[in-house]
């Protein structure tokens, strides 16, 4: 049985405790909404771009000629996975539930007898992946310095992937990250991005002039689809984030307030003890006189 | 004939203008070309220059450093990499691309030398032209 002090003490601890995760669901409030109205701004960059890129990639797509980003390299061999994780932890499963995803994609390609490569972003992702992939890693994207995601973030990354596309280090590259449902509900999410895929573009587009030509600007833009892609991706991500950072937070204060209630219950049940021993001490004492 | 259509530019982080325009100067990859309404659907990637969106309430110039804009018959919508407005603060952005760009051209490889030192003329030219 825990002394008064004792109950005392731990009392304390998980209500500033409490105060800590109700600050960081706060905060993660305020940042899911500026995630929001990021993702929410690149939206029609990347509807237009899509559009576009889909229609002229369906027009080229059949050719010989189509740019190696399109029509890959004619091999699924190696394959690349990009890993989008946080920077931090304390955020539910946002990170598990992408390395889960990940890990269950690598084993199934190494079991078919594929070679994997693995790049993480964020660095809860490669603490994770480490574990049973070190040997698959092949680089690593640090986001922690970066206080605002920018389009130049992303495109570094893209830079990255395409040099080693060129050199041929890879066939395939598929990136993992989750999609912001709600701040409930993330869905981590596999995207192809090299080669480029592409919905079927629905309704009649006009047919467009070329300046220069098809091909010529095809060769131009894909390269861009990648970075504009990952942009989205890491949007997705950042908005993800704080919403799974705030539900947790959110959960970890109606924990810790349930508990605050339940030892101060315990604490009062044990001062009333001490108190009635006292006065048994006290009267049978005197009766005894 | 209407004589104004809807002209957008937007940029990978966010739409920067969406107005109503009589024409819409675009600095094209194969040359500067002016959008006006009814121009026939064109796809063109742009070079590193200057837009100029003349409408009803005078004229806006950006400064752009790449990307594509589609023209239609009813509007035209630029999408431009990244795109400053003329001022000292832009100015500055442009001179951090041409030094980007010049480095760049400097490791280029042979065969994508051409493609680079274009950049950094056109990046030169484009400063040339803000003063």
């Amino acid at each position: 049985m825990p002394s008064l002090k004792d109950l005392k003490t731990r009392i304390d601890s998980v209500k500033s405790t409490r105060k800590i995760t109700k600050a960081m669901q706060m905060v993660a409030a305020a940042k899911l909404r500026r995630a929001q109205e990021a993702a929410e701004a690149a939206r029609p960059y990347t509807e237009r771009f899509n559009a576009v890129l889909g229609g002229l990639a369906a027009s080229v797509g059949g050719s010989d000629s189509a740019p190696k980003l399109l029509s890959g390299t004619g091999s699924d061999q190696v394959q690349l996975l990009v890993v989008m994780t946080s920077e931090r932890g304390l955020c539910g499963g946002f990170n598990t539930s992408i390395v889960k995803l990940a890990k269950a994609r690598a084993a199934e390609l190494i079991a078919n007898g594929k070679t994997v490569k693995i790049l993480t972003v964020g660095k809860k992702g490669r603490e994770q992946m480490k574990r049973e992939f070190e040997d698959q890693l092949i680089g690593h994207v640090d986001l922690s310095e970066v206080k605002r995601l920018g389009y130049n973030n992303a495109q570094d990354i893209a830079k990255d992937l395409l040099s080693r596309f060129d050199t041929g280090e890879f066939d395939v590259c598929t990136i993992f990250f989750n999609t912001f449902k709600s701040v409930i509900s993330q869905v981590p999410t596999a995207q192809q991005i090299i080669p480029a895929s592409f919905e079927e573009a629905e309704g009649e587009s006009p047919l467009y002039d070329y300046e220069p030509s098809e091909e010529g600007i095809l060769a131009d833009l894909l390269p861009r689809g990648v970075a504009t892609q990952i942009f989205a991706a890491l949007l997705e991500n950042a908005a993800s984030e704080q919403g799974a950072r705030m539900s947790a937070m959110d959960n970890a204060t109606r924990n810790a307030g349930d508990m605050i209630d339940k030892l101060t219950i315990e604490f009062n049940r044990s001062r009333q003890a001490v108190i009635t021993n006292e006065l048994i001490e006290i009267i049978s004492g005197a009766e005894a006189l | 004939m209407a004589d104004t259509m809807q002209f957008d530019l937007v940029s990978p982080e966010r739409a920067l203008a969406s107005l109503q325009a009589n024409s819409v100067q675009i600095p094209g990859a194969e040359g500067d070309m002016t959008a006006m309404p009814m121009h026939a659907p064109t796809i063109t990637t742009l070079r590193p220059g200057l837009l100029s969106v003349t409408g009803p309430e005078g004229t806006e110039t950006y400064a752009v450093t790449g990307g594509f804009a589609e023209i239609t018959a009813e509007g035209t919508t630029v999408l431009a990499e990244r795109a400053y407005s003329v001022d000292a603060e832009g100015k500055q952005a442009i001179e951090d691309h041409l030094a980007e760009a010049r480095a760049a051209a400097e490791s280029a490889l042979p065969e994508h030398k051409d493609t680079a030192n274009k950049l950094v003329a056109d990046f030169a030219h484009l400063l040339e032209t803000m003063v």
